[in-house]
Formats: structure tokens, C-alpha cells, sequence
């Protein structure tokens, strides 16, 4: 009995230890990606190559999603709003829930998904199939060509995604408020309008995504890179990306909330 | 003058952790020669291919290339002395997002300054020298086992390198790719006066074409010698390595308690 606690306590101190040493590993990475971020920026052409694959494929789904969003949350704030005689508002609440919160957070819960797991599998499967032992043996860094410009392109395109998501959203609560429920047009726009902020609500959803860009490609390009090089190791790490990613999106959206919108009306 | 060597290797010794790999590993390699590192599966052969690549450190001793102490090198000094090796992957190691054109031509792209029209005909050049010319434009996922070979073949000589590496650059090939990639690795070396290495376990294929061999086991040099004098060893080893048999002091069975004590057949005590 007493040796099973000690085990479990051994256990759980040997988890923490090595926790604690992965960050510390994934930190040195970070650091790594943003020294050697020279060649992304002399050729930039590596960069919009990645923003071509990590940003416009992932166009359909930010767009398709923000629309849907848009209209359940036009419908949703309808069918409350009314009650109060207040319909007029709906348009203010589709607005500022998007561009303060559903904006940011679920774009960049799509982009871990979609852009953030294919990145890590590519750059998994680049090292299993020893792609990056190659590159590294041609006197090529791979960190340099292969991971910063994927992580530019990343930081890059989160911010214009969200900001896609957040305008079909709104175009998603007009379409079902204003055209078919039939909501006052001018409402819907006018309150809008005076409701939501430039600097607190949009600049912050602004800086929001881009925290957000930064954690998910910087767990993206790191788990790519540290995954085991087999098919297994390829598949968890690119589990971990989307696991992850969710949660520090999450955890760091509470965050920046509270410094940002706390005593904000 | 240069030294007749391209490489020396003296009392090397690596180890992971404290499992040890390679043990006092001597070895010269003369340059314009084939020299095939041979053993068995985990014997430290591709370790030491590493080791010559700068891609590991030595616990001791050192990997002379051309002069140079590989691992006393400082970064930007490592990645110059690369620009003089090539490399070939196991399974090619081509990147599955270029062409074939793209992929020979990516040293030359990073590397070098030169006209994408001269980097055209350099490329074409090296395709043309392993038969793929007219598959310049094929992707890599268009290619057959034997064909990635060769193209990976022609992108590790896209910069005229002093030495080549080849990882296993046989396994998995049909006899005739077998055939074509082994004659490839003689004529290249020959005719771009490179030396090469070939790390690998298909003996018959490899004693056609090179000029010297060495037998690594429990990371050790087990024998050594040209062609001809493996062929006509006696030694045991080599005699099991070179004609594939079963049993010999690499034993077929993993080390293990008594058979019938393992089945519970032992009689029992009267």
C-alpha cells in the first residue's frame, strides 16, 4: 500500500519534471524561430507560399462557420431581446460578441484545427521521412526555411481571419434578423454603429488574435518538430496541437479579457 | 599538396547515454575510392555516417574531414564543411512539396547566386547523368522506389561535393534498380573524382562496386579489407556475414534461459 503511494507521488513528480522541462524546451524553440526569422523576412516569398496554405485554405471554413455563428447568434439574441421590447439591439449584440469575443476565439479555434494540425503533421511527416536530416546535411537550417516562414505565415494570417469571421458573422445576423425576420435595417446598423468601440473593441479583438496566432503556430511548429519520427508520434503530436491550442486559446482569451475589457461599460 | 586521405578517423567512440555505439573506430578513406561500411542491423554503421556529417558529437576521439576536426567546428564552419559532403537518405529523403527539378535544384537555389537559366541546365545536367532528364517535372509521389533513389542521388551531387554518403541505398529495390543505382554510385565517383561511403548490408551488391570494406559489429571493427579478401576470408564473422548464414558468433537466437526450463520441461527433482 505504502509503496503504491510512494509510486504515485514518484509518478506525478516525474510528469511535472518532465512538463517542466518540455516548456523549457519549447521555449529555447521559440527563441530559436524568432532568431533565425531573417530568411523569411529577406525572402518573403517563402512566407506568402505558407500564407497561401495556412490562410486562404482555411478561408472556406472561417467564412462558412462565422456565417453560421452570425445567424444563430442573430436568432438566439431575437428571441431574448424581444421579450424586453428591445429587438432593435440585436444588431449590437451580434457585433460585440463577435468582434470582443466569438471572433478571436473561435477563428482561432478553426485555425488550430484546420492550419495548426496541418502544419504539425507536415513538418512531423518532413522529419519521419528524414526530409529534415536532408536539408540539414545540405548545410540548409530547417528551422530557418522551414519552420519560421510557416510560423510567419501563421501569426499573419490569424488576425485577417478572425476579422473575416467577426464581418460574415455580422453579415450572418443581418441576413437572418434584418431579411427575414424583418428587424429595422437601420437599427440594426445605426445601433451597431454606436455601440461598438474602435479602440476597445475592435483594436482588442485585433490584439487578441494575434496572441492568439502567435500560441498556435508557435504549439503547432514545436510539436511538428519535437514529434517522434514515426506515424504513431505524428498522430499524437498532431492530437496535442489541436488539444492544446484550444486550451491556451481559451485560457489566454480570459486573460487578455480581464486586462482589456474590465471596467469597460 | 592535398593529403591522399579525405577522412581519418581515430579512436571514436560514441555512446547514447551510457549505451555504447561505436568503440575505438579506426578508419581511413582514401579519396576517389567506394568504401562500404557493412553490418548488421544496429551495429552503428548509420551512427557513424552521422558522426561523419557533424550531425552527432563524439563522446571521444574525432572524425578528421579533409583536414578538419568535424566536431570542433563552430556552426557556421559545419554547414561550410557540408556544402562539401552529400547525402543519400535511405529512402531518398526528397522533398515531397518540389518537383524534381526544384528538388536538385534547391542547394543551388539556397547556396548559390547563379541565373535560374544556368541553374536549369546545371540541373538537367544531373538528371541526364542518372537517367531522369525527361522526369524533371514529375513530383515525387509520381516516382517508384528506385527512381526517388536516383533523383535524391542527383540533388546530393547538384553541388559537386567532395564525398558522398550513402544510407542504405539499396534496400528495397527491385534487381535492376539495384543494378542501376549500384553501377550509378561507381561511374559518379569516378567521374566527378568523389569519394564515397556506402553504409549498407547487401553484400553482393556492394562488393561489385567498391574498393574497400569494412565490417562493423557490436561497434567494433570487426574485419576489413578489399573485395577479394573479404571473399576469400576465413574469419568467421565475415565468412556468416558474406554468405548469409543463419548461425555463427551473430547467433540466431536471442540470448535466453534453457528452452525446456522456459517450456517447464525440466525433470523433476527426485
Amino acid at each position: 500500500m505504502f509503496k503504491h503511494i510512494v509510486s504515485g507521488i514518484q509518478n506525478i513528480g516525474h510528469r511535472v519534471i518532465e512538463s517542466v522541462w518540455r516548456l523549457g524546451v519549447a521555449a529555447r524553440f521559440f527563441l530559436l524561430v524568432l532568431l533565425k526569422s531573417s530568411t523569411s523576412l529577406r525572402r518573403f516569398g517563402l512566407v506568402v507560399r505558407e500564407l497561401y496554405f495556412t490562410g486562404v485554405l482555411s478561408l472556406i471554413i472561417i467564412v462558412v462557420s462565422g456565417l453560421f455563428v452570425g445567424m444563430v447568434l442573430g436568432l438566439q439574441g431575437y428571441e431574448t431581446l424581444q421579450k424586453y421590447g428591445s429587438e432593435s439591439a440585436v444588431g449590437t449584440l451580434v457585433a460585440l460578441s463577435l468582434v470582443r469575443e466569438l471572433g478571436p476565439v473561435v477563428a482561432a479555434l478553426l485555425f488550430a484545427s484546420r492550419a495548426g494540425s496541418a502544419i504539425t503533421a507536415e513538418i512531423g511527416l518532413m522529419k519521419a521521412t528524414e526530409q529534415l536530416a536532408a536539408m540539414g546535411m545540405m548545410a540548409v537550417d530547417p528551422i530557418a526555411r522551414v519552420v519560421a516562414p510557416r510560423f510567419w505565415a501563421g501569426v499573419i494570417s490569424m488576425p485577417f481571419l478572425a476579422a473575416i469571421f467577426s464581418v460574415m458573422g455580422v453579415f450572418g445576423g443581418y441576413l437572418v434578423t434584418v431579411v427575414f425576420i424583418g428587424v429595422d435595417e437601420g437599427s440594426y446598423w445605426s445601433q451597431m454603429q454606436s455601440a461598438v468601440d474602435f479602440r476597445f473593441d475592435i483594436v482588442n479583438g485585433f490584439i487578441k488574435s494575434c496572441f492568439f496566432g502567435v500560441a498556435v503556430t508557435s504549439i503547432a511548429v514545436f510539436e511538428g518538430y519535437d514529434a517522434p519520427p514515426t506515424a504513431e508520434g505524428v498522430s499524437g503530436a498532431t492530437t496535442r496541437t489541436v488539444v492544446t491550442s484550444s486550451l491556451v486559446i481559451l485560457g489566454l482569451d480570459f486573460i487578455l479579457t480581464a486586462f482589456m475589457f474590465r471596467g469597460v461599460s | 599538396m592535398a593529403s591522399e586521405n579525405l577522412i581519418d578517423i581515430k579512436d571514436l567512440n560514441f555512446s547514447y547515454d551510457t549505451r555504447a555505439i561505436l568503440k575505438g573506430i579506426n578508419m581511413t578513406m582514401q579519396r576517389g575510392k567506394v568504401i562500404a561500411i557493412m553490418g548488421g542491423s544496429g551495429s552503428g554503421k548509420t551512427t557513424l555516417l552521422r558522426l561523419i556529417g557533424g550531425t552527432l558529437q563524439p563522446s571521444s576521439g574525432y572524425v578528421k574531414f579533409a583536414g578538419q576536426v568535424v566536431h570542433e567546428l563552430n556552426r557556421d564552419a559545419l554547414f561550410a564543411l557540408r556544402r562539401k559532403m552529400g547525402m543519400l537518405f535511405q529512402f531518398g529523403a526528397l522533398f515531397t512539396d518540389l518537383s524534381v527539378f526544384d528538388n536538385v535544384a534547391f542547394q543551388m537555389r539556397e547556396h548559390t547566386d547563379l541565373p535560374e537559366s544556368m541553374i536549369r541546365d546545371l540541373v538537367l545536367m544531373k538528371l541526364h547523368a542518372v537517367g531522369l532528364r525527361g522526369a524533371h517535372r514529375l513530383m515525387p509521389n509520381e516516382l517508384s522506389g528506385g527512381m526517388a533513389r536516383r533523383v535524391a542521388l542527383a540533388r546530393s551531387i547538384a553541388l559537386d561535393p567532395m564525398l558522398i554518403m550513402y544510407d542504405e541505398p539499396f534496400t528495397g529495390l527491385d534487381p535492376i534498380s539495384l543494378s542501376v543505382i549500384g553501377n550509378l554510385i561507381r561511374r559518379l565517383t569516378d567521374a566527378l573524382g568523389m569519394t564515397s561511403i556506402v553504409v549498407t548490408h547487401d553484400v553482393q551488391e556492394s562488393l561489385k562496386i567498391v574498393d574497400y570494406v569494412y565490417f562493423i559489429a557490436d561497434g567494433v571493427i570487426a574485419a576489413e579489407g578489399t573485395p577479394q579478401q573479404v571473399r576469400a576470408s576465413v574469419a568467421p564473422f565475415v565468412h556468416q556475414f558474406v554468405h548469409g548464414e543463419e548461425d555463427g558468433p551473430v547467433p540466431f537466437h536471442y540470448p535466453a534461459k534453457q528452452y525446456r526450463s522456459d517450456l517447464n520441461l525440466e525433470d523433476p527433482v527426485v
